[in-house]
């Protein structure tokens, strides 16, 4: 650098005016999520389920002898959407929600551990700033883990097994383009759920300055509250479970669409993400950054 | 810079024992870099890491904040930049009230606390442009220019594109600088940037500091090591457990400790006596040597008085601190660790 140049630098100490809305601390936090090679090991795995259904039926075409399967699995016969929707069953009570721990987890202890965190905040980012960027990178993950199993399953079914108009659970036969929009809608409220458990997992997160504590705890409560709420004697608690209506987006797949489980599963999860996302933020503005 | 006088320079005395010599200090805190008015920090567990400091950092200074590990200075810096907040007392930054003006004042603030910390699977360049996009001050139009200029500066552009995993850690503490570099700033804080350098790493960071201080950048350099820092300061201050005890321009600091005289003879009582008849008060003898601060008294008539009373001086010897001894003197200890 020249004389001259440095000289206009330290006379020229104007800080630019931040515009109102920047997206480019979102899309570098999106960059890292999905830039990660562990992250996209997940989703690969995620990936691989509805792959591995799909050629398993195609391969032992098993029969309806009344053993418990998961359900959908002996439609997919008949109709290959129904790939999509027994993967989503699938990894629905432990593969998702360990994958939405380790994002989640990660997000603020990630940075604390590595010591990234105090630098991140004297650039200078808002610690509000941090944990809104940090949250919408998670649920990023949680859309992007629920719809990888959504379309390759989709993927799978349409290519290894016939499509077609689909059955729905009340007995109505609606077009296959109708099935799709379904099943997005179905791929939708369990990101939805997962969103849930991201904001549990963020407050895990600004806890500790363990990454893998976070994600552990994370995971550990998700697997609880599942357990919990199949016990019997704690039929009183099971409401209060965040994990409570995640399997009733079966719900989606009736004509009409019952909505009394699924509005009670999104409002319940709202309420699960404004206390956590509290909680998080409460600790995040007072907390030192000692690491 | 008359934030304190540096008289009593006796570690523990620190703050209120001090007599200011002149007219009392104005505190202008929009003529100093960094004010920090009584700034402490009490941990949970009890423990006081800083003890109340008056921290007074000039614009244009180059500040060395000198102390040995654990004696409060990087808690003091975390304070300074909003990452640790206070038990007690308040500070400004370029002036402006902390840490309610972070989001205005810390664009215009470089720094490197504890040593660098960045994602280790990411590139050099890479780490630096996660850094550069947080920034909503950052202007995305010249962020690959702004960034290759501060690799450059630090000389790391040739590994840029290398992953921060397969850094040295003297690459790691430059990629640190870089990113304190990556905007014009008006306040630098380097928390210990020479650590981990090589002998050419330290001068070369040395010469960056001083061609920033020359452009009218406010450094604020901590180190334990005195000599790293004593070449480009303006200004000291001394910390020693939680306490600032000695602050002022190097000048200042150097005068504070008083040059000795040191005799030695085969008879020290009667040197003893002399000494003392000058008005000096001679220390304890020890073997066939008798020392005494000077004072106001000239060396050569201390030495003319010795031959005169009939002392038989062996060697006459006057020992003018050096700011290592100065700094020995404030904190009671080398560069052990104080707890």
């Amino acid at each position: 650098m020249s004389a001259a140049e440095m000289s206009a630098v330290a006379t020229a100490p104007a800080v630019r005016r931040p515009p109102v809305v920047s997206t480019r601390f979102l899309r570098s936090e999106l960059g890292m999520v999905f830039g990660r090679r562990r992250n996209l090991a997940i989703l690969a795995v995620l990936a691989g389920i509805p792959i591995v259904i799909a050629i398993a039926i195609k391969v032992t075409a098993p029969v309806n002898d009344g053993r418990d399967g998961p359900p959908f699995l002996f439609s997919i016969t008949a109709n290959g959407i129904f790939v999509a929707l027994t993967a989503l069953t699938v990894v629905l009570p432990l593969f998702l929600p360990l994958a939405v721990a380790v994002v989640a987890g990660e997000s603020v202890a990630g940075e604390a551990s590595l010591g990234t965190l105090r630098y991140l905040l004297v650039v200078p980012v808002s610690r509000t700033r941090l944990l809104a960027v940090k949250y919408a990178g998670a649920l990023a993950y949680c859309l992007a883990a629920a719809f990888i199993v959504a379309v390759v399953g989709t993927l799978m079914g349409a290519l290894l097994f016939p499509i077609g108009p689909v059955t729905l659970l009340s007995g109505t036969q609606v077009s296959y383009g109708a099935g799709l929009a379904r099943l997005l809608l179905v791929a939708l409220y369990i990101a939805a759920m997962m969103a849930g458990l991201a904001a549990i997992g963020l407050f895990v997160s600004t806890l500790t300055e363990s990454a893998i504590a976070a994600m552990a705890t994370t995971a550990v409560l998700a697997v609880l509250s599942q357990v919990l709420n199949q016990v019997p004697q704690l039929d009183w608690l099971a409401p209060w479970l965040f994990s409570h209506y995640w399997l009733d987006y079966g719900d989606l797949l009736r004509d009409p669409i019952a909505t009394g489980a699924v509005t009670k599963g999104l409002a319940a999860t709202a309420a699960y993400v404004l206390i956590f996302g509290s909680l998080a933020w409460s600790r995040i503005t007072t907390k030192d950054v000692s690491s | 810079m008359t934030a304190r006088s540096l008289e009593p320079a006796v570690p523990q005395q620190g703050a209120a024992g001090s007599a200011v010599s002149g007219p009392a200090p104005r505190l202008d805190p929009d003529a100093t870099a960094v004010t920090t008015t009584g700034l402490a920090k009490r941990f949970r567990g009890g423990q006081l890491a800083v003890a109340g400091i008056d921290l007074l950092v000039p614009h244009g200074a180059v500040y060395g904040f000198l102390g040995p590990n654990g004696s409060g200075k990087t808690t003091t810096i975390r304070m300074l930049l909003g990452l640790v907040s206070p038990t007690a007392g308040s500070h400004t930054l370029l002036g402006r009230s902390m840490p309610a003006g972070a989001a205005q004042v810390l664009p215009r603030v470089g720094a490197l606390v504890e040593g660098p910390a960045f994602h280790p699977y990411l590139s050099g360049r890479a780490n630096l442009a996660r850094l550069d996009a947080a920034d909503r001050t950052a202007d995305p139009a010249t962020a690959r220019r702004r960034i290759d200029t501060a690799l450059d500066r630090v000389g790391l552009t040739a590994a840029a594109k290398k992953r921060y995993r397969a850094y040295s850690l003297g690459m790691r503490q430059r990629l640190g600088i870089a990113a304190a570099l990556l905007q014009p700033r008006e306040l630098l804080v380097l928390d210990e940037p020479t650590n981990g350098l090589d002998p050419q790493g330290t001068r070369e960071v040395r010469t960056l500091v001083q061609e920033l201080a020359s452009d009218g950048v406010t450094v604020l350099i901590s180190s334990h090591l005195l000599s790293e820092v004593e070449q480009i300061c303006t200004h000291v201050g001394v910390m020693h457990v939680g306490k600032l005890v000695a602050q002022g321009t190097l000048d200042e600091l150097r005068r504070s400790q008083q040059p000795r005289v040191a005799v030695e003879t085969t008879a020290p009582a009667a040197a003893v006596r002399a000494l003392a008849e000058l008005g000096l008060t001679p220390g304890p003898i020890e073997g066939r040597h008798v020392t005494a601060a000077l004072g106001e008294a000239e060396p050569e008539k201390v030495l003319a008085a010795l031959v005169h009373a009939g002392v038989p001086v062996r060697q006459f010897t006057l020992d003018e601190a050096g700011l290592e001894d100065v700094f020995v003197a404030l904190t009671g200890e080398g560069f052990d660790v104080s707890g």
